[in-house]
């Protein structure tokens, strides 16, 4: 099963920190592919934070296709970032690994942040088409400071294929997954963590419910509901449907996904929209064994899981510094130093909630709400 | 001189052109005659031949030819007196001395046509082959990528909802202190009952007995109450017994209206009385058994208590035309019924429309999804069971209800509106005897819930009928069993109490079995509905047109 890392501070960290802590979890990944994303980002990217950046990989083909494509469309290159390659045995290098900061086409740089967002969804949806059928070009996200690498093989050799050892990259929100690779060919897209307009989540777990989740986000009419090379996909999307689209509380998240029974409704406060919603995001429940661990656009990182996880996962820290892993190792590497039994494993009503700058970390209960 | 057709009885039928022949065994029959006083349709009956014997008495052989008259149980050739191989005269009969047998080179259709009447019955489609619901296979099995439920202890909750959810985008709510909370009288917000995804169908008081139909309400009921299970079951059109329509039971029951509209005289006079809100209302359209036909309750059913119930005289026939006959367009018949029906009940009660499966149901399906009162849309497709109709509607006639529950669902997706309009699949559900997982694979394909009739009637009353045309006598009042009868010396055999409790042993096993599918698929909190990965068929061309998987 995936193993999962993600690591919330008031300071920038390395991703090395998550290689790490994934490195001690790596009975339950199988070298099928790592991905990093990283928000709130320091070192070369500390003063581009209002620009958006473009993360990905091309053939030279696709990185030519791209160049112009974004300077037919108006934005201008503002810095390019390029992982430091070192040939590594087993893992297949790529042409072009890279993020590149753009400054927004003129005319969008007045326009509020909704404006802006769309505009960059459809821009990384039309390279993403571009690209897809030559993988000549794969892109992750596009959006302010948010940088993501992908690709296959074993974490910790992937950490030295892209010089992440000897990188000053840096961030305060670092979310890393070891995939296991389970039902579907190997694919980037496939690979978690997923990101759509500043959501970001990843998942273990199978989701059981993929097929009608899927066909509910897909007739939502929203472009960018689409992909789902990964059924974990959908985890992503529900969050940014429920949180951004509908503007539900993040709470309700939890509800929406793992709902409550009717006589446990009637236990809270806001019985009657909660009744209404769960009748209404029915085909959103996940109903199967599933951790979810996400960020939202303000920096807040949670957990979450369907009553059916066996395996809970672990969410455990320092005021400044908070870790939130699918195995306690993992959590031990990252955050040494803490006192073990504040750790908290989410239990069946329980979202685990950290909020921006690892201030603190609270546990909402579903039931009490 | 005596006619040619006397002698050589050559206008006479011959056992070989009936369905049912009946082996009699001479030696051991006691010729208590009781098979001959319990035939519903005097098949058989007892007469006297003059035998021939020829006896030797004596060490030498002496052969002495003499008569004697035997009795005998003979069946007869009269094609309006045709065995139907209910086999009651095997039940009754102490010796296991007499069974009818099935004739498959019977040549019945071809002469149940006297006098120019077509031939009516009862029952379902006479196709005993596999139907595609009982071809449908679950094959996505959780196991090691992540572990399966253990389908005896994890907990379930196998639900459904009947009537129509609004979009998220659309619910009256706003956010207080960091709480979604109501907008009080922003919206209307219709009625949504939470409902077991198995119901029964609509079958009349009259269609059924007195017992049969009293024995389904109160293993409902117990299901309800005791069990904690809220199955609930549809009248049929025929109205309710007005002590219950003022009881609190009534929310266990979906009214329905047909185009006869027998019994509402009564349900709407007990309006003002009514303590409780029923379940739902069915409009019915249309019904799979015999699709663009009516209704017809014969006139020797309508007995004192049908008549009081109908607000009809007694001894009537009491047919309910093909269509509504005071609407001209979906428009009318739809929307403008629908919105009758909900304020009737000040729309507190989920109102939805019941068609035959066919080609044209989405076009139905397509007017409801913009009404915003339409609650579901049941579809009951060719394999639906009745309790008349002409055989040539039962048997050529109508829409599988797989593919036509697929193209409905699959329709809603490409609105998105999959979660707002439930399907309820009806017809053929349990045909074979696998409840659960018809309607488990129906639910998968995309419906809701899943309603059934025939099979309860069979499983909780030993109805004699099946897909070999035995009994289907429903439709003459004549019912072996009692299910389908007004006459007390037939239903006086069927004893209420032992249906209710059938009924509820059918529901408690059928909730066993969901569970056991459900498990290994790693779903036990919603209902998979239109989870179609979960599928598979052994036939391609199948496979395709139901948009699921093939596997062999």
């Amino acid at each position: 099963m995936c193993r999962l890392s993600a690591i919330t501070s008031s300071g920038y960290f390395s991703p090395m920190e998550n290689i790490l802590a994934l490195e001690t979890m790596k009975e339950g990944h199988d070298g099928s592919g790592l991905g990093i994303m990283m928000k709130d980002l320091g070192g070369e990217f500390e003063d581009l934070k209002e620009y958006p950046i473009l993360s990905g990989i091309c053939s030279e083909t696709g990185f030519e296709t791209v160049g112009k494509y974004m300077e037919s469309h108006g934005f201008q290159v503002k810095h390019v970032w390029s992982p430091s390659i070192t040939d590594v045995r087993g893992i297949q290098k790529r042409d072009y690994y890279f993020a590149k900061v753009y400054q927004y086409p003129e005319s969008y740089l007045d326009k509020p942040m909704a404006e802006k967002e769309e505009l960059l969804l459809r821009t990384r949806l039309a390279l993403r088409k571009m690209g897809e059928a030559d993988e000549s070009i794969i892109v992750f996200s596009f959006y302010p400071d948010v940088l993501t690498l992908k690709e296959v093989g074993d974490p910790l050799e992937l950490s030295r294929f892209f010089g992440l050892d000897n990188s000053p990259l840096k961030a305060k929100i670092i979310f890393a997954q070891g995939r296991q690779n389970t039902n579907y060919a190997i694919n980037l897209y496939a690979c978690h963590p997923f990101f759509i307009q500043g959501y970001a989540s990843m998942t273990n777990g199978e989701n059981t419910a993929f097929v009608p989740i899927r066909e509910y986000l897909t007739s939502r009419g929203f472009p960018g509901y689409i992909g789902y090379n990964s059924d974990s996909e959908v985890f992503t999307h529900i969050l940014h449907y429920l949180n951004r689209q509908l503007g539900f509380p993040l709470t309700y998240y939890k509800d929406v996904i793992t709902p409550l029974k009717p006589e446990e409704i009637d236990m809270r406060g806001d019985r009657e929209a909660l009744a209404l919603i769960k009748k209404s995001l029915r085909m959103l429940c996940i109903d199967g064994p599933n951790c979810v661990i996400g960020f939202i656009p303000d920096g807040t990182c949670f957990m979450v899981q369907d009553a059916k996880k066996l395996r809970p996962g672990v969410v455990g820290g320092v005021k400044g510094k908070y870790a939130l892993m699918s195995e306690e190792c993992g959590l031990d590497k990252a955050v040494p130093d803490r006192n073990r039994s504040d750790d908290i494993f989410p239990m069946k009503y329980e979202m685990v909630i950290v909020s921006p700058g690892a201030e603190e970390v609270k546990v909402w209960n579903e039931l009490t709400g | 001189m005596e006619r040619a057709n006397g002698l050589d009885k050559n206008h006479q039928l011959s056992l070989k052109e009936l369905p049912y022949i009946i082996r009699w065994r001479d030696d051991r029959c006691k010729r208590c005659g009781k098979c001959t006083a319990v035939c519903p349709v005097k098949a058989i009956e007892p007469t006297i031949k003059i035998q021939r014997f020829v006896s030797s008495e004596g060490p030498v052989p002496a052969p002495v030819a003499s008569k004697r008259i035997i009795q005998v149980v003979e069946q007869v050739t009269d094609i309006n007196r045709y065995c139907t191989g209910c086999g009651a005269c095997t039940l009754v009969c102490p010796n296991e001395a007499i069974e009818p047998e099935l004739n498959p080179q019977n040549k019945f259709l071809h002469f149940k046509n006297k006098s120019g009447d077509s031939y009516k019955r009862g029952g379902r489609r006479n196709d005993p082959s596999l139907s595609t619901l009982d071809r449908l296979k679950f094959t996505r099995i959780s196991m090691l990528t992540d572990p399966a439920l253990d389908a005896g202890r994890h907990e379930f909750r196998i639900r459904t909802l009947l009537g129509r959810n609004l979009p998220p985008e659309q619910l009256p709510l706003k956010i207080k202190d960091r709480k979604l909370v109501i907008q009080k009288d922003e919206i209307f917000v219709p009625p949504v009952r939470e409902i077991y995804p198995i119901m029964i169908g609509s079958m009349s008081v009259g269609a059924l007995s007195p017992p049969m139909w009293e024995g389904i309400a109160m293993g409902i009921t117990y299901l309800n109450e005791v069990e904690g299970m809220p199955v609930v079951m549809c009248s049929g059109e025929g109205g309710m017994p007005p002590r219950l329509l003022k009881s609190r039971f009534l929310k266990y029951f979906i009214l329905q209206i047909a185009s006869g509209y027998f019994g509402w005289d009564e349900i709407i006079h007990a309006l003002p009385d009514m303590i409780e809100d029923p379940c739902a209302i069915e409009i019915k359209y249309g019904q799979g058994a015999k699709p663009g036909d009516g209704g017809l309750l014969m006139s020797y059913k309508v007995l004192k208590l049908i008549a009081k119930i109908r607000g009809v005289p007694m001894y009537v026939d009491l047919a309910s035309p093909p269509t509504h006959q005071t609407k001209y367009s979906i428009e009318e018949a739809v929307a403008k019924m629908i919105q009758s029906m909900s304020m009737a009940w000040g729309f507190r009660v989920p109102v939805f429309p019941k068609i035959s499966g066919t080609k044209t149901a989405r076009a139905v399906l397509n007017n409801l999804a913009r009404n915003p009162y339409a609650a579901a849309l049941s579809i009951d497709g060719e394999d639906g069971g009745t309790g008349a109709a002409y055989n040539v509607s039962l048997d050529k006639m109508g829409h599988p209800i797989a593919s036509n529950i697929r193209d409905c669902y699959l329709d809603l997706v490409r609105q998105g509106k999959q979660n707002e309009l439930p399907l309820i699949a009806a017809g053929g559900v349990g045909k074979r005897g696998n409840l659960a997982a018809n309607a488990a694979a129906l639910i998968m394909l995309g419906a809701s819930a899943v309603s059934i009739g025939k099979y309860i009637m069979q499983a909780a009353a030993d109805c004699f009928g099946d897909e070999y045309n035995r009994c289907n006598l429903c439709n003459t009042g004549r019912c072996p069993r009692g299910i389908t009868t007004q006459d007390p010396k037939l239903y006086r055999r069927l004893d209420p109490d032992k249906v209710a409790e059938r009924v509820v042993d059918v529901f408690k096993s059928a909730d066993t079995e969901l569970r056991k599918i459900f498990a290994p698929m790693g779903r036990s909190t919603e209902l998979p509905i239109g989870m179609s990965d979960g599928l598979s068929i052994n036939d391609k061309a199948m496979a395709e047109r139901l948009q699921i998987d093939y596997a062999c």
